[in-house]
């Protein structure tokens, strides 16, 4: 039998007040202060947790008939692109260094990412605070699986896209956006939210999913291109989250200005750090370029980010103390990481190369203020060094920053021809920093820090053999062992592009693709 | 005024998005690149539904929007008839 059921729909708001309202209730088993232990101890005050309003006013029922939506469209791409051989229409075999560098450091923060908002709904008092950080923890969940999913056809055919977790927990490089996540995740839970819903997916994801994944679909990665925009359609949604967060707040106590500040601050210098390896990718792994990291830069942190700045100095917020130097910075990150992973190539799990007449020419255009006066050179001396047999490779370690990981290659602001190197002594041990912010982040919070687990100190003390080597015999390589402790092919996923095995197959498959 | 802007995939869902925000912000610039439309405006943007479903001939849920969207800036002032984004600033 029909139910006779009222045509009339409720409108959005409504939907959004009856899903999110008075769902909670007060303990009384246990007081209310031992089953929310965290929300306190950072300081920030809530009064009235009902303030907390989603802008976009997704509610479960909605939330899930789009993500479903989003996935069946995901995954028809991803078939297809692995039924028609699609790994044969990227631009170049070079391509996949930035694919393989999105794997093993980006995919797995998507999946801490996930531990953060779980344990931050978790610890919210707030009903409607608790089912966005529920929703973002099930988003996370998704990135994870689907770049997985869509990744896993490239790990069939190329060298550098296994042992990921493996590598996560070892590799130098990746820690540093392992150690930016985990500071994340050892954070109270409002400074988990500013840390990430607000520094990182509001100021600068844009910088990593809008340019990249777009240069992504000009270089023919049609796989890629579409885990990275159904990522980003739920980051808009955390973003929106997240200057939502921010007002919230902002507005609940005047007190919490002066705190939230203070994680701004922080957090924007973390992920400008962490995002000058995007900027890597976009000036030098794409071989079709859609816009240089500067642009970028300017259009999504200095143009947006401005906006965002000017519209929170109502509530006392200034732009991040690190603003002016990052901005600077757009000038040279890009340039400067690349010869840093290019002259330590021997110990990366993708490729390096010097770039073509072409290239150095679009990087001279692009960056007029910088490229030819401090890198072009540098880059021609390296390729030339190259071509007489003589391929630069590192195999000195680099001093590492104690905070944002990165080995000390950035220069100084104001002066790109000076390594930035800044020095503290805590309690008679000396730490090591690439800037004055990094320095100062290490100051607020010494107790944290000192407990940085740098991969080149490690290395030097021997805690990254296998358990079955023997550093005393006489034929010992401890570069060869340490690099075999990561889990490398070595020599198929480490060295230059030049006459590696993926540029080999990538060019025989290609030449099948046209005759038997 | 600042400026802000909605992303969205290009695709045919989402052409009518982006047509409709043409036709109600007359200030709207579009900016296409690969696989993206970037539509931009001085101060707001506004997408009506009723715009929308003029040009498709079709029911429009403005919530719609989220599948095919990628990146969005400004606050968020959303209804079941509207949604604009804009800065106070």
């Amino acid at each position: 039998m029909d139910m006779n059921v009222s045509k009339k729909k409720l409108g959005i708001k409504e939907r959004y007040a009856h899903m999110t309202r008075g769902l909670g209730w007060e303990p009384t088993y246990q007081p209310a202060e031992a089953v929310f232990p965290y929300d306190k101890y950072e300081g920030i005050k809530i009064h009235d947790w009902d303030k907390w309003v989603d802008p976009f006013r997704l509610t479960m029922d909605a939330y899930w008939k789009y993500q479903g939506e989003k996935d069946r469209k995901l995954y028809a791409v991803i078939e297809a692109f692995a039924q028609n051989n699609g790994h044969l229409n990227i631009t170049d075999a070079r391509y996949l260094s930035a694919i393989k560098l999105f794997w093993q450091g980006v995919s797995p923060l998507e999946n801490y990412v996930v531990q953060g908002f779980a344990r931050a709904g978790r610890h919210f008092r707030g009903e409607a605070s608790r089912i966005a950080c529920q929703m973002q923890a099930v988003d996370e969940l998704r990135h994870y699986q689907t770049q997985t999913h869509s990744i896993s056809n490239y790990n069939k055919y190329y060298n550098g896209f296994h042992s990921q977790r493996h590598m996560w927990d070892r590799v130098w490089y990746l820690s540093v956006p392992k150690s930016f996540g985990e500071d994340a995740l050892s954070a109270g839970p409002f400074e988990f939210l500013i840390a990430i819903s607000f520094s990182f997916e509001y100021v600068l994801t844009n910088l990593l999913f809008v340019p990249f994944m777009s240069g992504a679909a000009y270089n023919g990665d049609m796989s890629t291109v579409t885990f990275g925009f159904s990522a980003q359609s739920d980051e808009s949604r955390h973003m929106t989250l997240g200057i939502e967060a921010i007002k919230f707040l902002l507005e609940q106590d005047p007190a919490n200005v002066p705190i939230v500040q203070g994680w701004i601050d922080k957090w924007f210098w973390r992920g400008s750090k962490v995002l000058a390896l995007v900027g890597m990718m976009m000036d030098y792994m794409l071989p079709k370029r859609v816009m240089s990291w500067k642009e970028a830069w300017e259009i999504y942190a200095e143009e947006n980010g401005g906006a965002l700045f000017r519209d929170l100095a109502r509530y006392g917020i200034r732009p991040p103390k690190g603003w002016a130097d990052a901005c600077e910075a757009k000038n040279h990150i890009s340039h400067q990481i690349w010869l840093l992973f290019y002259e330590y190539g021997g110990a990366t799990a993708f490729h390096t190369w010097s770039p073509t007449n072409e290239e150095l020419d679009w990087l001279s255009a692009k960056y007029p203020d910088s490229f030819d006066k401090y890198y072009r050179p540098r880059l021609e001396f390296l390729r030339d060094k190259h071509a007489r047999g003589g391929r630069v490779y590192q195999t000195t370690l680099p001093a590492l920053c104690t905070t944002c990981q990165i080995p000390l290659c950035f220069t100084e602001p104001g002066d790109p021809t000076k390594i930035s190197h800044r020095e503290t002594v805590h309690e008679g041990e000396k730490y090591v920093f690439c800037s004055g912010h990094c320095q100062e982040i290490f100051s607020n919070e010494p107790e944290k820090f000192v407990q940085s687990w740098l991969p080149v100190n490690q290395i030097y003390q021997g805690n990254c053999f296998n358990p079955d080597v023997d550093p005393t015999a006489p034929d010992f390589d401890p570069l060869k062992a340490v690099l075999e402790y990561f889990h490398y092919n070595l020599g198929r996923d480490n060295g230059d592009f030049e006459g590696s095995e993926d540029q080999q197959n990538f060019a025989k498959w290609r030449g099948q693709a046209g005759h038997n | 005024m600042s400026k802000v802007f909605i992303i969205v995939q290009a695709n045919e869902e989402a052409r009518p998005i982006v047509e409709a925000l043409v036709q109600d912000n007359p200030n709207a610039v579009v900016q296409e690149s690969p696989a993206m439309v970037r539509v931009e405006a001085e101060g707001s943007l506004t997408l009506n539904r009723s715009t929308v479903e003029a040009l498709t001939g079709q029911p429009f849920d403005i919530q719609q929007l989220h599948i095919n969207l990628i990146s969005i800036s400004g606050h968020i002032d959303e209804e079941d008839d509207y949604l604009t984004v804009a800065w106070n600033n």
